[in-house]
């Protein structure tokens, strides 16, 4: 079934190699770094989440990645890596071969994801006729094959039917039907289940975790959920104003913070809240992009903040067994 | 609610029917005016295309004894919408110019909206250098006034009608290009586009199996009133003396060489008048028709039953679990 044009890299070697990657914003008010030097990497079988707040860049990395920004940003550094290529000194033919059977994504808003004035076993069965030359008739039953697997009652029928006649939880499965036909080795998922009511989630969750055993595939999780990364990725990558500020496995990370951040981020979950009291979270918002303090971005929210942060940005430095930290003071966080 | 309780029971039965889109001719049953428009326009296009064989000579032959008759049931079938200053029957002549005006007028809006289409569509995704390009070149067509250039190019080149339909389509391309990039541009930046990008479709591709289904609709729509603009140029230029040349007569020539009689023979005038409006009002109930009936988020409003539409609830079917 998979006749993919580039050999399939062994499984040491990363899927998707995100290194120093900075995206610009151009607004009318100057340009501003939307992303600044995020380096992630995932392997095959494994699930890597990107976790933060709204605005923290986690889109904006995904989106660079499939090549996707809006004419507004633009990538100023850094490089994309699968399979041994650049995606992002790719000229864009070649790119469009690499998307698909390579790098592939679920969005999070599944009803304007969908075209809505085409039947939806047509739009599933679109990347077999441009990547694999199938006709409509075949790659129509492609669409209802992977329908099947996606969970979909009655494949054969619903193909005809449009978008807006599935519900929620329906149409993230055909979403996700499009985004694995063609075996992409690595899978972003930006907040696939934002949308959804909690036993939907949980769902398309075991959906996604299933196909991606099946298919050994690498998977990207966009999230701001605590409890789906815990649950579901083996790393997390957690960042902050367009930065990372801690990253390794996640038991570790979640056991054990090295950033005050990724802490106050913990804290704030309502599970031992008290009644009555007002639930825990972290002080303040982020930054504004345009203005970014010289020293630690976390600094004007940060409970251990001291003279040498205002001063000094700390570097993501590794702190061994895995892990990293952007944290002058991540020792002492974790003697805490 | 009850209402859509009550319908649910019947659509459960059906199950994979349910999901088939209803037949074009039984939602175009539904929609009375757009069937009658339908019917009318079925109707002009046959005469358009038969007329001739059967009206024969009759609408360039004169009989000056009966000039200016008034339409009158005792003069025969040709003499049913009474005769013009040469006495030539009105009837045979609305007959006659019904083929040349069609010939004149669907060429001229297919080539407009299919170069204009095309372009605009091809502009708007891109954006950009092409997109300032393609506006530019519509900024310049429109800046012409289509009248003046049509004057001097068929007062330059004959009269012919393949120069007309050139001249009305150039003039008349700006139009689509203007309406297709407007709806090109906006659709380039949803979801669904970005979600085929993701799977490396290439933009032809994109533009024609993902924007050009959502912006088709309202580019015929666009096509239909600016067909009634098209026959009416075309009307101008034959009074100019520059359009359809006699003996041939279009329904625009026809209006035009009645003017002069308005107040003693309206016929003449009116009753050509009459089968443009017809022809106009019939086209536009159609895309009216047609722009619901090919959205498939709208289309189930076609499917109601009759007397519930309106009063029921504004639920379609099939989202009733």
């Amino acid at each position: 079934m998979t006749t993919t044009s580039a050999p399939a890299p062994s499984d040491t070697a990363p899927a998707l190699d995100v290194e120093g990657l900075c995206v610009d914003l151009s607004t009318p008010s100057g340009t501003v770094r939307a992303v600044n030097g995020v380096s992630f990497s995932v392997r095959r079988g494994r699930t890597l989440a990107l976790l933060g707040e709204s605005g923290c860049g986690k889109s904006m990395t995904a989106l660079s990645v499939v090549g996707l920004l809006d004419p507004a940003a633009s990538v100023t550094g850094g490089a994309v890596r699968v399979r041994g290529k650049d995606t992002l000194r790719l000229s864009p033919a070649e790119r469009r071969k690499l998307a698909g059977p390579v790098l592939s994504i679920v969005f999070q808003d599944a009803l304007t994801a969908l075209n809505p004035v085409q039947p939806v076993g047509r739009q599933i069965g679109e990347p077999f006729r441009i990547h694999r030359g199938l006709s409509r008739r075949q790659a129509e039953e492609k669409a209802i094959e992977l329908m099947t697997r996606v969970g979909i009652p009655e494949p054969r029928q619903r193909a005809k039917s449009y978008p807006h006649q599935f519900s929620g939880g329906m149409r993230q499965r055909l979403l996700i039907a499009m985004a694995v036909a063609l075996d992409p080795d690595v899978l972003i998922a930006d907040e696939p289940t934002t949308a959804l009511d909690v036993t939907v989630q949980a769902q398309i969750m075991r959906l996604l975790r299933d196909l991606q055993d099946e298919r050994h595939m690498a998977v990207v999780l966009i999230t701001h959920d605590l409890a789906v990364v815990a649950q579901r990725a083996d790393d997390v990558v957690v960042m902050y104003a367009g930065t990372v500020v801690e990253q390794g496995a996640v038991h570790d990370v979640f056991t054990s913070p090295r950033h005050p951040y990724t802490r106050g981020l913990l804290d704030s979950v309502p599970e031992d809240a008290e009644r009555g009291r007002p639930l825990p979270a972290v002080p303040g918002s982020p930054p504004e992009l345009s203005a970014v303090p010289p020293g630690c971005v976390f600094q004007a929210r940060c409970p251990l903040v001291r003279e040498r942060c205002v001063r000094e940005r700390p570097s993501l430095r590794s702190t061994g067994d895995g892990r990293s930290a952007a944290c002058h003071f991540s020792e002492e966080l974790d003697r805490a | 609610m009850t209402t859509a309780e009550t319908s649910a029971v019947p659509v459960n039965e059906t199950v994979p029917a349910r999901h088939r889109p209803p037949r074009w001719w039984r939602l175009l049953g539904r929609d009375r005016a757009a069937a009658a428009g339908a019917v009318v326009l079925t109707l002009v296009a046959l005469v358009a295309l038969f007329g001739r064989l059967f009206i024969g000579d009759r609408a360039q032959r004169q009989d000056l004894d009966a000039s200016l008759r008034p339409p009158s049931l005792s003069d025969g079938v040709y003499g049913l919408l009474g005769t013009d200053v040469l006495g030539r029957s009105v009837l045979a002549r609305l007959i006659d110019a019904a083929g040349t005006t069609l010939s004149v007028a669907v060429p001229a809006v297919l080539c407009s909206l299919v170069i204009g289409s095309a372009l605009g569509l091809w502009a708007g995704y891109h954006g950009g250098r092409r997109e300032s390009l393609a506006m530019r070149v519509a900024d310049v067509i429109l800046s012409f006034p289509s009248l003046l250039i049509a004057v001097v190019v068929l007062y330059v080149f004959s009269p012919s009608a393949l120069n007309i339909v050139l001249i009305l389509a150039v003039a008349r391309i700006p139009v689509y290009l203007r309406t297709s990039r407007a709806e090109a541009a906006e659709l380039r930046s949803r979801l669904f586009v970005d979600a085929a990008r993701t799977f490396g479709t290439p933009s032809r591709h994109i533009i024609y199996r993902h924007i050009l289904p959502i912006a088709l609709p309202t580019l015929l729509t666009v096509a239909t009133l600016d067909f009634c603009f098209v026959m009416l140029t075309e009307s101008s230029l034959s009074f100019l003396g520059i359009g359809i040349q006699p003996p041939d007569v279009s329904w625009g020539l026809m209006v035009a060489q009645g003017r002069q009689y308005l107040q003693t023979a309206w016929w003449i005038t009116v009753l050509p008048g009459l089968a443009i409006v017809l022809t106009t009002v019939s086209a536009t109930l159609l895309a009216a028709w047609a722009r619901i009936a090919t959205d498939p988020a709208q289309r189930w409003r076609l499917t109601l039953p009759r007397k519930r539409r309106g009063a029921s609830a504004a639920v379609p079917p099939e989202m009733i679990p």
